[in-house]
């Protein structure tokens, strides 16, 4: 049973990121995306993550990608125009993306002691993953969100410094 | 029980829950035609049936007999998916919504709720995040401004308020320890009224704060920005007529059912009585059954009846108010809250 919906969704996700690279307008793949995170959430449900696939289908396809449509529906972007790509893309950007794809399994692989997980595994709870978040990992995860902050912080200041551009000029015009 | 036993028991539970469901949108409707009729000194229907009671009838038979007009230039597979979009996804979140008390069926069969999942309310928060794109994409495919001025407020109002929405179940969620909605509710049946959450467990403030949000997240009055009659003249769903129209309709009202159902669920306390544990339980099971199950939709019916009395009483939002409320007043108090709750729990 759970090898079965494996299957199917793991064609899900994949149909919809090739369909994500194949459309040529911007709301059609913005759409396979959020076919995409939604299958990945029930892969993860799937290997027993439950809290992973909540967060992934709220966080992602819930917050996010409304974002992404809606950018694409205030630009208002047509159809992108089709191009065969340059010359150099396809004499490099191919054989780099095989070299990376090669460096990243063998380093995934040969990394031990990553336990183990598959279809039907037992269920982690919340209760258990919080204790690792914020028992074992509590540095890392604190770091990580002092990051986000700093993120957060620079964008506000980014944002302001734009209106006081603004500001300014509007001084001056009225100066003058 | 066997895997036979259960994939029947789940198609029938389906079967009939999803039935009680559009029946109770249905009434919904004539609910607030007619408190709104009485807040504003009229009858409301009263033609068709007793007291109108046929009304909801009529009016889905005239909806199904309604010519159904595509417009010529819509983005047509969108425009077609949406209102789908949008009525699965009010339909879908009731799936986790345990509406009784636990093992009332024979051979303890969870007869009150379609599956009882450890993160039920996550599940329900992802559901109605994604019910925006219903609306999104009407709006956008449409290849109409009102109707895109619509959706684009529509997606910004939606992801502002989700966020003080998903920020003010926390409180709920620490006292209680889990997110099971089972456990959160049978952890406040112990004291009866006094262990609901919106009193005993002092979540008041996050009781305001989910229902101000809970308004703006199904876009009723006062926030119905998306479909502002006299500015943008129906939103985004101008462009949409016959039963398409109507599956919009029966979206909102069964969001503002869920929504009823969520409130009831997290801070009044579900199912049980006002004395919750404190009165024993009848010998008879199938009264017991019966009290659960009146419990839950009394309250449900109450909050309903509140939607309403709102929307006949309070004038729209301007714009920058909402999105001014939503971040500087909103947000922060969910924050407060989510403080004062940890440090309550952790000193007590």
């Amino acid at each position: 049973m759970h090898l079965i919906l494996f299957v199917i969704f793991a064609v899900f996700c994949l149909a919809g990121a090739v369909n994500l690279l194949l459309q040529t307008h911007p709301i059609n793949s913005a759409l396979s995306l959020i076919v995409v995170m939604i299958s990945l959430a029930v892969l993860y449900l799937l290997l027993g993550a439950e809290f992973l696939a909540a967060a992934q289908v709220i966080v992602y396809s819930g917050a996010i990608m409304v974002l992404f449509t809606f950018v694409v529906m205030l630009l208002n972007a047509g159809r992108e125009e089709r191009t065969l790509g340059s010359r150099a893309a396809r004499l490099i950007g191919f054989p780099a993306v095989v070299a990376i794809f090669a460096v990243l399994a063998t380093v995934i692989l040969h990394i031990e002691g990553l336990g183990s997980v598959g279809p039907g595994s037992p269920i982690t709870t919340t209760e258990d993953l919080s204790r690792v978040l914020f028992h074992e990992l509590l540095l890392p995860f604190e770091v990580t969100s002092v990051l986000i902050l700093i993120a957060i912080l620079g964008a506000v200041a980014l944002a302001q410094k734009g209106n006081g551009d603004h500001d300014t000029h509007k001084e001056r015009t009225e100066a003058k | 029980m066997t895997i036979l036993e259960f994939i029947l028991w789940s198609l029938l539970k389906v079967v009939v829950v999803t039935v009680v469901m559009l029946m109770g949108i249905a009434y919904t409707v004539l609910l607030e035609r007619k408190l709104v009729g009485r807040i504003q000194n009229r009858w409301g229907p009263n033609r068709v049936g007793p007291f109108g009671l046929l009304q909801p009838l009529v009016d889905g038979a005239k909806s199904f007999l309604k010519e159904d007009l595509i417009p010529a230039n819509v983005y047509k597979p969108l425009y077609l998916l949406a209102p789908i979009l949008a009525l699965g996804c009010a339909l879908i979140s009731i799936s986790v919504i345990p509406f009784g008390e636990p093992k009332a069926g024979p051979h303890g069969v969870d007869l009150f709720e379609i599956a009882d999942v450890n993160i039920g309310l996550l599940v329900i928060l992802g559901i109605t995040s994604m019910g925006v794109y219903g609306i999104a994409l009407a709006g956008w495919s449409s290849n109409n401004k009102f109707s895109l001025l619509g959706s684009l407020r529509a997606s910004a109002q939606l992801v502002s308020y989700e966020l003080a929405l998903g920020l003010s179940l926390v409180g709920v969620v620490l006292r209680a320890g889990s997110l099971n909605l089972r456990v959160i509710v049978e952890q406040q049946a112990t004291l009866g009224i006094a262990s609901w959450n919106i009193f005993g467990g002092f979540q008041f403030l996050a009781f305001f704060i989910y229902l101000i949000a809970a308004f703006a997240e199904t876009n009723r009055s006062p926030f119905d920005l998306v479909e502002a009659e006299s500015e943008l003249a129906g939103g985004y769903n101008i462009e949409y007529s016959s039963m398409k129209f109507a599956m919009f309709f029966m979206a909102e009202y069964g969001n503002m059912i869920n929504v009823g159902c969520v409130a009831t669920l997290l801070f009044l306390g579900g199912w049980t009585s006002p004395l919750g544990n404190l009165m024993p339980p009848f010998e008879n099971a199938f009264l017991n059954a019966g009290l659960s199950l009146f419990w839950f939709v009394l309250k449900v019916f109450c909050f309903l009846c509140l939607y309403v009395w709102v929307r006949g009483t309070l004038p729209r939002f301007r714009y920058d108010q909402l999105m001014n409320f939503g971040w500087r007043i909103l947000m922060p108090l969910a924050i407060l809250n989510i403080v004062a709750t940890s440090l309550w729990l952790a000193y007590r």
